[in-house]
């Protein structure tokens, strides 16, 4: 059944509709409007949604990995006591360096960009919401980041930690430019995630499929809609932190100088507001992956799909009334601790929920041990034991004997890595068909998984026991004889394992792309939308743009068949298929909206964060830089958004037909 | 110097209630978890194994799983009763933490520098008050309410076997009480990152029986002596023309300097350099010399003496008892 969107003869003749099926002269003209443009510009112009996750989601993994080096160097370091491998300066640099890397260069935009590649393909649409907004958040991210290692390069690295506390960062204990590098990366960075939350949840509440209600978005979808709000409610927070710390810095302001007024514990309230709810916002999109793996894995769908969405949401809120646990140290009104301690408690129970929701679907599922539900259940594993230190720690009597000790690193290390990088190895291994047209290797796949998962737990366990034996976090060495030595030793050994591990998984992901077992549309016989096209997927994501009639689309496709209820696998045609055109639906029953126009490539995006990025690292110089730097950025937007010719006359014909 | 430092170790009633704490928590977190290991164990064993190919159990979709629902909502009832449990022991261990008695309690005001620790006495006679460093001795079975304050950067005051930790922060007075029910010496360090030597910023609490405290701090008071002989005497003039009288204080010297440790009886400690080094002769050669070559990034500048003035000076320090 198609259902024509609008009535034949409207549209000029001359203009090609999409619809079913590759090989056809639509499809051939649907996969030439939405290809990016061959040669290098074309290369630095592309939006295509794919094009941009792909290099995002490398680029992520590149930073993951040059922090996952520069652990292994402070892991050296602390093998032994009184070692003299690397001395504090550079030590401080490392640990600066690994933690600004792995939050703000790897965790959240790592989520996004997968998010970025995902989320048009299982919402049934053709593209991003934004397409040049997703090119520019993409370049302002690489600039940054790149900016980051190349002054660490150049000896010029910060070195007060990723959570910069003033008044060490600030002019009088960091003098240099370190600390300014520092500032400015954050700001960087923290706009591309808010340019990309703005892309997600727009996508996600105007470009849904049609029949794609509320309640059946997939969990990851819903997963990322909620962090892309959690993201546009915490980085202004951190931006604003930077902000004024670059301004004490650069111009002399006063926000933290206790002599002038200023105050030092406005810092960490700004930071920690922020700080706390990033956990959160790496953690969301994790559960969304343990809720799209789970039930193809389980062949059931998911159980108390209401349940996970409201868990979700209601992490979300309780995520922004617990930042003071990372202050009890502070001197801080005793009430105030009793309530942070609650909220702290209680953000358990949204998560126990869906702990015991995807136990459920296990347990009355039949399961298919594959690498990335190897992954699901060292999750459990880990991010279980994590859980419960994490409620050891917003208890304040036991905080403040184990705050900022190995304990602490410990305990982030279970919750961040098994909350989010062990979900996030099993989504590569569910979606790299998906990306490449070929499957990882499988055996490859269970040592990758049984070395890390072996590894994480002989570097990371230790750590609790160094921590009650009052090793403090941040030390670049320590002396021996205090019953140290032993387990840091062990620690240093299991992370070099961890290294074995990721370096397997290169070799397995870049060896498959060439060797991998061909996919198919549907290698693991899932059930959302995204193994309805073929691996990898045309430039346009879908020939005909699918109808929904439930959660598992695919799933209740040949269901509605057997029993005969409904047409097998339905479709919506009529959209150009020589211009980028796109159907919108309605926010909450996802019926067809709008036609929309989307825009063309372009090189601008990428020259206006060029011209973002000289007045930034201009400004760290002199404050004139945002005076003269201002003049490239207006040139580049005025020609970014510079009306086409072309575009103007398709809008134009479309807004004369009804 | 030989001390306790562990958070399992508790030597007072402050890390006393925190381990009782500890141990519950640990007991009900230990159960929860192996509870959910447990049932994800039985489900992967009951559950019957699959192909990828093999079509998905749609039958969940027909019918509600009423037993599924019990068992789900059971368990978070039981997970959020636990967890009420937790809240409330915390919130009462938080109270007996408040309510240590601090009935004629030692008054001590500690300053943090980068990167050592100023420790001053402060007693209802001002004449009576006397400034050390790096070193905390206190009476045994006698409360101590410490006065927190930072000279330059935050740093964190934590003795794990007698109490929590508290921030010191610029701008800011805190204070925090602990009691040692037992003679011995405690390691402390500072636990917030304070720049480039906060690994090497260590201090030693000494728990001595009331009279040794007594005698102690009978001794701390009085002022340097004069030095017998020739050498220690040759000592003092290299210490006040060379450029330590910058920095240190002497009391009854004319060096009066505050920017580094006071030394009136710098040979009475167990360390130097904040726990960095043994305090002999040799290592406070080894300090004086090239300190930068034991903590790189001190304040402390290198001093190069020849042998015999060096000699001198470090006969001088051992004097300062």
């Amino acid at each position: 059944m198609q259902h024509a969107m609008n009535p034949p003869g409207h549209a000029p003749a001359s203009r090609l509709k999409d619809g079913p099926g590759p090989g056809s002269p639509e499809a051939a003209a649907l996969d030439a409007t939405w290809s990016d443009p061959p040669g290098l510009l074309g290369w630095l112009a592309a939006v295509n949604h794919k094009t941009i996750a792909r290099r995002f989601v490398i680029t992520t993994f590149c930073f993951f990995v040059a922090g996952g080096a520069l652990a292994l160097l402070m892991r050296l370091q602390l093998a032994r006591p009184g070692s003299k491998l690397v001395g504090p300066d550079l030590y401080n640099q490392l640990f600066t360096m690994h933690g600004s890397t792995m939050m703000f260069l790897f965790a959240v935009p790592v989520m996004q960009a997968v998010a970025v590649y995902l989320l048009p393909l299982m919402l049934g649409t053709r593209s991003i919401a934004f397409p040049r907004l997703n090119a520019f958040a993409y370049w302002i991210f690489l600039f940054g980041g790149v900016m980051l290692y190349v002054v660490f390069a150049l000896d010029a690295g910060p070195d007060v930690g990723w959570f910069s506390y003033v008044p060490l960062a600030g002019p009088d204990y960091s003098p240099g430019k370190r600390a300014d590098f520092w500032a400015q990366m954050i700001t960087f960075t923290e706009l591309s995630a808010m340019l990309e939350a703005i892309v997600v949840i727009t996508t996600v509440f105007k470009l849904r499929a049609p029949g794609m209600t509320l309640n059946r978005i997939p969990l990851f979808v819903w997963a990322m809609l909620v962090t892309a709000f959690m993201v546009l409610f915490a980085m202004p927070s951190v931006m604003l932190a930077s902000t004024t710390l670059i301004m004490d810095r650069l111009v002399g302001t006063h926000f933290y100088n206790p002599a002038e007024g200023g105050d030092v514990v406005l810092w960490q309230h700004l930071f920690w507001f922020f700080g706390h709810p990033e956990v959160y916002l790496i953690f969301l999109p994790g559960l969304g992956f343990l809720s799209a793996i789970i039930p193809t894995f389980a062949r059931r769908p998911i159980y108390g799909y209401t349940a996970m969405v409201l868990s979700l949401i209601a992490t979300a809120f309780l995520a922004f009334g617990l930042w003071v646990h990372h202050m009890f140290a502070v001197n801080l009104p005793e009430l105030g601790k009793s309530f942070f301690t609650a909220a702290s408690m209680l953000i358990a129970i949204p998560s126990a929920v869906q702990i015991f929701c995807w136990l459920a679907t296990l347990w009355s599922g039949k399961l298919d041990f594959k690498t990335p539900l190897l992954f699901v259940l060292g999750f459990f594993f880990i991010l279980v034991l994590g859980g419960m230190t994490g409620i050891m720690l917003a208890s304040v009597p036991l905080d403040l004997q184990v705050h900022d000790s190995y304990f602490v690193v410990a305990h982030l290390h279970y919750v961040l890595i098994g909350g989010a990088v062990f979900p996030l190895f099993g989504a590569f291994y569910y979606w790299y068909p998906k990306v490449t047209g070929r499957l990882m290797s499988e055996r490859l796949g269970r040592w990758n998984f049984w070395l890390f998962f072996i590894g994480f737990n002989v570097a990371f366990f230790p750590m609790h026991l160094l921590g009650l034996k009052g090793m403090p976090r941040r030390v670049y060495t320590y002396q021996a004889g205090l019953g140290w030595d032993t387990l840091n030793l062990v620690s240093t050994i299991g992370s070099l394992i961890i290294a074995v591990s990721a370096l397997l998984f290169v070799v397995n992901a870049v060896r498959s792309l060439r060797r991998g077992a061909p996919a198919g549309a549907d290698p693991w016989g899932a059930g959302t939308l995204e193994w309805a096209t073929e691996s990898p997927p045309p430039p346009c994501n879908f020939h005909a743009i699918p109808v929904v009639h439930g959660r598992d689309p695919l799933w209740e496709a040949p269901r509605a068949r057997a029993e005969d209820e409904q047409p097998a696998f339905t479709h919506v045609s009529g959209l150009a298929a020589d211009t980028r055109e796109l159907l919108a639906t309605t926010v909450l029953d996802a019926r067809p909206d709008l036609r929309v126009n989307f825009p063309d490539p372009t090189i601008w995006p990428l020259v206006s964060a060029l011209a973002v990025t000289v007045l930034f690292i201009g400004s760290i110089f002199t404050p004139w830089a945002v005076v003269w730097g201002s003049i490239p950025i207006a040139i580049a937007l005025t020609a970014w958004f510079w009306p086409d010719r072309a575009e103007t006359s398709v809008h134009l014909s479309l807004e004369r037909k009804p | 110097m030989d001390a306790l430092h562990d958070v399992l170790a508790p030597f007072g009633p402050q890390a006393g209630h925190v381990r009782e704490l500890w141990l519950l928590t640990l007991a009900v977190c230990t159960v929860v978890f192996a509870a959910v290991l447990a049932a994800l164990l039985i489900a992967l064993l009951r559950a019957p194994r699959a192909g990828s190919v093999s079509p998905p159990d749609l039958s969940a979709l027909g019918r509600p799983e009423p037993g599924k629902r019990r068992s789900v909502i059971a368990a978070v009832a039981a997970s959020t009763l636990l967890l009420l449990a937790l809240i409330a022991a915390s919130i009462f261990t938080d109270r007996a933490l408040a309510r240590l008695s601090t009935e004629g309690a030692l008054r001590l005001e500690v300053t943090a520098h980068q990167w050592w620790w100023e420790v001053r006495y402060v007693e209802p006679q001002v004449a009576d008050s006397f400034v050390t460093a790096n070193e905390i001795h206190v009476p045994t079975g006698r409360p101590v309410i410490v006065t927190l304050k930072a000279d330059d950067v935050i740093h964190s005051f934590w003795v794990p076997s007698l109490a929590g930790k508290k921030d010191l922060l610029p701008g800011r007075t805190t204070t925090m009480n602990f009691r040692a029910d037992r003679d011995g010496v405690y390691r402390g360090q500072c636990a917030e990152f304070c720049g480039s030597q906060h690994a090497l910023m260590a201090f030693f609490v000494v728990a001595d029986p009331p009279e040794r405290y007594a005698a102690w701090a009978a001794a701390q008071r009085r002022t340097a002596a004069e030095p017998a002989g020739d050498q220690p005497l040759r000592g003092r003039e290299i210490f006040m023309r060379s450029s330590c009288a910058m920095c240190h204080a002497i009391d009854g010297t004319t060096a009066q300097a505050m920017r580094g440790p006071n030394l009136t009886h710098v040979a009475s400690r167990g360390t130097l350099a904040a726990g960095a080094l043994a305090n002999t002769p040799e290592e406070l050669k080894r300090w004086i010399a090239d300190p930068q070559q034991i903590k790189p990034g001190t304040y402390m500048p290198a001093t190069q003496l020849p042998p015999e003035e060096m000699d001198a000076l470090v006969g001088y320090l051992q004097t300062l008892r």
